[in-house]
């Protein structure tokens, strides 16, 4: 059945309401319009508010399905008081379209409570209870089940149902009920979860005129990161990670975050690697009408360590390569730039893990490789394919070493083998049954020296498929 | 009056300029191969604060090249940090450059940062980022084609960059024909044979490169076997490859028949190998 899940002004004072049937609603109002109800259409647009909202706190909290938490607190001052502040939020959205009720009080539930029912109320400090007490209980948002209950007991106002003791209410409606009771009326407070964690550092620059050219926005950005170098300075910290966002005159904000490998802490530093990321986004900065705001949060910072440098040389080349992988991998992606560790296995395509250089980088630096042995020729291959490409091969004798073999469409003639050398696959690891390996080093003809294995056993391979038949040969790497 | 002031300052600042850049020339550091012939045609070693090209043969020449340039990047960089640049698709087409390969070569992992960049474009770009850093020790780019964007004035970028900041860049071109560049060497590199042996299971030994040089901005161009000896990180000459290398014959009637069945030898020196 085709329930109506929200209505404007006009059709709740033609006698409709949320939870209606349609054919019910169709029937008290032959003229009613009707659109589909598209609930992601709809978080998306709250998310979209929400954004919006960051420029006047750092804290906002999604209350799903059509309400927005804005913690204010410290922050009104900054708008002109919270009458001006109110006013401001709510004209802005009311002059984009949407319907709005907004309040201002001492905790989130007693100005949640206060939307329902009437708009741009501010309430003090120890006057919620007054405010919520003359409103009805459907403002509350507790179950329908608890509301029709209260209402059958005749309590039909908040004040009513303060009215009675505590523990009388509790045991009929449950202490859910309560708590949201005693927080409606200002006796306690319920915490919200802001979107974002609460950035450590926050520097913003607002306009009075939107700005759009790219020279007053990099000049920007470097002037802010200058003010939050400072900031970071005096408390001896150093960012982690950074994110820049451009606040748009049409309501869209864009943000663009940058991580570094050890903490930064000089303005020139943060500007170039915006200045490397800005230049290398696949969708470019679209500054639209312009951009009337623009912050830098340091949203991850660490505490410096501040170290006498000697005058070595290793020092600074650590840190000239760390900032180097920080620029690089804000132009091309953390993920692109690698350092490798070894890894305690010993099937060759699994030894190494390349892991992000810029998390990795000292780990990398310290890492114990197994040692070459002295006066041996290379034992393992310069270069490996990832997935060993299968070849033909064809050998003297069954079990013996490869006498040709065909590899991408050309055979080559084996001059010199070296083999096998058995690797047995880790059966303590693996789902499926892998096979044992066998490797032999061979040099062709043209000198070429490549990386052979023979995959499996015979008997190995005749208990996988059941009969006896040639195991399969592949090519896995390059000597030099 | 002034005119004759300002044209001798002009012809100070002329002179003055000639005194300097002979200075760098005569100072610019090198590093010996190892492989003495090679050190005498490159006039002391290899340009540091340059940039150096290694192409790989026709063929699946690509190892041998890489070995090569690996060589290269540890005598160049020595103990200092290594950043190798290579596009995605060379990993699919000739294998990812292997840890344990590059340690039994004699080059540490551990000082190895690795960049494996989208395109060309991507690849060209972060090269000239990390040459212009004076704290790595050698720049090494893979390309895997013909690339036009890899044209005289990237390679000039490259230079520039290089010359600024005392990095050095070696360039590994696989599946592409050598073209005009700024390139203070350009080498092509493909595998040697093992020296004969008297069993054919017998081991091989170090890696074995022929290795040409087909530019060199201060000297002469040469072609040698050369092996890399990964305890000691230096190339030189095989001890038990026949040498010197003679000179192939004018008229050597047996080529056709030879039993080996391998296409004419295109030079001596494997000519010379084969009759000793």
């Amino acid at each position: 059945m085709l329930r109506i899940s929200a209505l404007n002004d006009a059709a709740a004072r033609c006698g409709l309401a949320i939870g209606l049937p349609l054919a019910n609603a169709r029937a008290i109002c032959p003229d009613v319009q009707v659109h589909d109800a598209d609930e992601a259409a709809d978080a998306e647009a709250l998310n979209a508010i929400a954004d919006w909202c960051d420029r006047f706190t750092p804290l906002v909290a999604l209350d799903a399905p059509h309400g927005l938490f804005l913690d204010i607190t410290g922050c009104a001052h900054l708008f002109g008081g919270e009458a001006a502040m109110l006013n401001r939020v709510c004209g802005v959205l009311t002059s984009q379209g949407f319907t709005i009720s907004g309040a201002i009080a001492g905790t989130a539930v007693c100005a949640r409570t206060l939307t329902r029912h009437v708009h741009g109320r501010i309430v003090r400090d120890d006057e919620e209870a007054e405010a919520v007490r003359p409103l009805p209980i459907s403002a509350l948002g507790a179950d329908m089940a608890v509301v029709t209950g209260l209402r059958r007991a005749g309590l039909k106002t908040i004040g009513d149902v303060a009215e009675r003791e505590r523990h009388e209410i509790t045991a009929r409606f449950g202490a859910r009920f309560t708590a949201l009771l005693e927080q409606a009326l200002g006796l306690g407070d319920m915490p919200i979860s802001p979107r974002k964690p609460l950035p450590e550092y926050i520097v913003e620059k607002r306009f009075a005129e939107p700005v759009a050219t790219e020279a007053v926005i990099s000049a920007t950005l470097s002037g802010l990161a200058g003010t939050l170098v400072v900031a970071m300075g005096k408390q001896g910290k150093g960012a982690r990670r950074l994110e820049a966002r451009f606040f748009r005159t049409d309501g869209a904000v864009r943000t663009i975050t940058v991580d570094t490998g050890q903490p930064v802490t000089r303005g020139e530093v943060i500007d170039r690697l915006f200045r490397e990321r800005l230049e290398a986004l696949n969708d470019p900065l679209d500054p639209g009408f312009g951009f009337d705001l623009i912050r830098l949060d340091a949203s991850r910072t660490e505490i410096v360590v501040q170290e006498q440098r000697d005058l070595d040389s290793h020092v600074h080349d650590q840190d000239e390569l760390s900032a180097l992988i920080d620029r690089i991998a804000a132009r091309i992606g953390g993920k692109r730039v690698v350092v490798h560790l070894p890894q305690d296995t010993h099937i060759p395509e699994r030894a190494v893990w390349a892991a992000p250089a810029q998390h990795h980088l000292t780990a990398a630096t310290e890492a114990a490789w197994p040692a070459r042995v002295a006066g041996e020729p290379p034992l393992r291959p310069l270069r490996l394919f990832e997935r060993p490409e299968q070849i033909k091969v064809i050998a003297e004798v069954p079990d013996g070493p490869p006498a040709r073999f065909v590899w991408r469409r050309a055979t080559h003639a084996v001059v010199r083998v070296e083999g096998p050398e058995r690797v047995a696959m880790e059966w303590w690891r693996s789902q499926g049954a892998m096979l044992t390996r066998d490797y032999f080093r061979v040099e062709d003809e043209e000198g070429l020296r490549f990386w052979l294995y023979r995959d499996g056993l015979f008997d190995e391979v005749e208990q996988k498929e059941g009969k006896a038949q040639p195991p399969n040969w592949f090519m896995h790497g390059l000597f030099a | 009056m002034v005119m004759s002031a300002a044209g001798t300052l002009a012809a100070l600042r002329g002179s003055i300029e000639r005194i300097e850049t002979q200075g760098a020339a005569c100072c610019q550091r090198k590093v010996p191969l190892g492989h003495a012939e090679a050190d005498a045609h490159l006039q002391g070693g290899l340009a540091l604060a340059a940039v150096h090209e290694v192409f790989a043969g026709a063929g699946r020449q690509t190892a041998a090249a890489t070995g090569f340039i690996a060589g290269l990047a540890r005598r160049v960089a020595a103990r200092r940090p290594l950043v190798w640049i290579r596009q995605d698709f060379t990993e699919v087409e000739a294998g990812a450059v292997s840890m344990d390969g590059l340690s039994e070569l004699g080059l540490d992992p551990r000082l190895l940062v690795t960049v494996r960049a989208a395109d060309v474009d991507q690849a060209l770009r972060t090269t000239a980022d990390a040459l212009a850093c004076d704290a790595v020790g050698a720049v090494v780019l893979e390309v895997w084609g013909e690339v036009k964007q890899l044209d005289l004035v990237a390679s000039r970028r490259l230079t520039l960059a290089a010359q600024a900041s005392g990095a050095t860049g070696l360039v590994l071109r696989m599946a592409a024909e050598p073209r005009a560049s700024t390139a203070e060497s350009r080498w092509i590199v493909r595998a040697a044979h093992s020296p004969p042996a008297s069993h054919p299971s017998s081991a091989w030994g170090s890696p074995l490169f022929e290795a040409q040089l087909v530019r060199n901005r201060h000297g002469p161009t040469g072609r040698w076997i050369m092996e890399w000896k990964c305890d000691e990180c230096l190339f030189g000459k095989p001890a038990a490859y026949p040498q010197p290398v003679a000179a192939a014959p004018a008229y050597r009637p047996h080529q056709a028949q030879s039993v080996f069945k391998r296409k004419p030898a295109p030079d001596a020196i494997r000519g010379g190998y084969r009759l000793a």
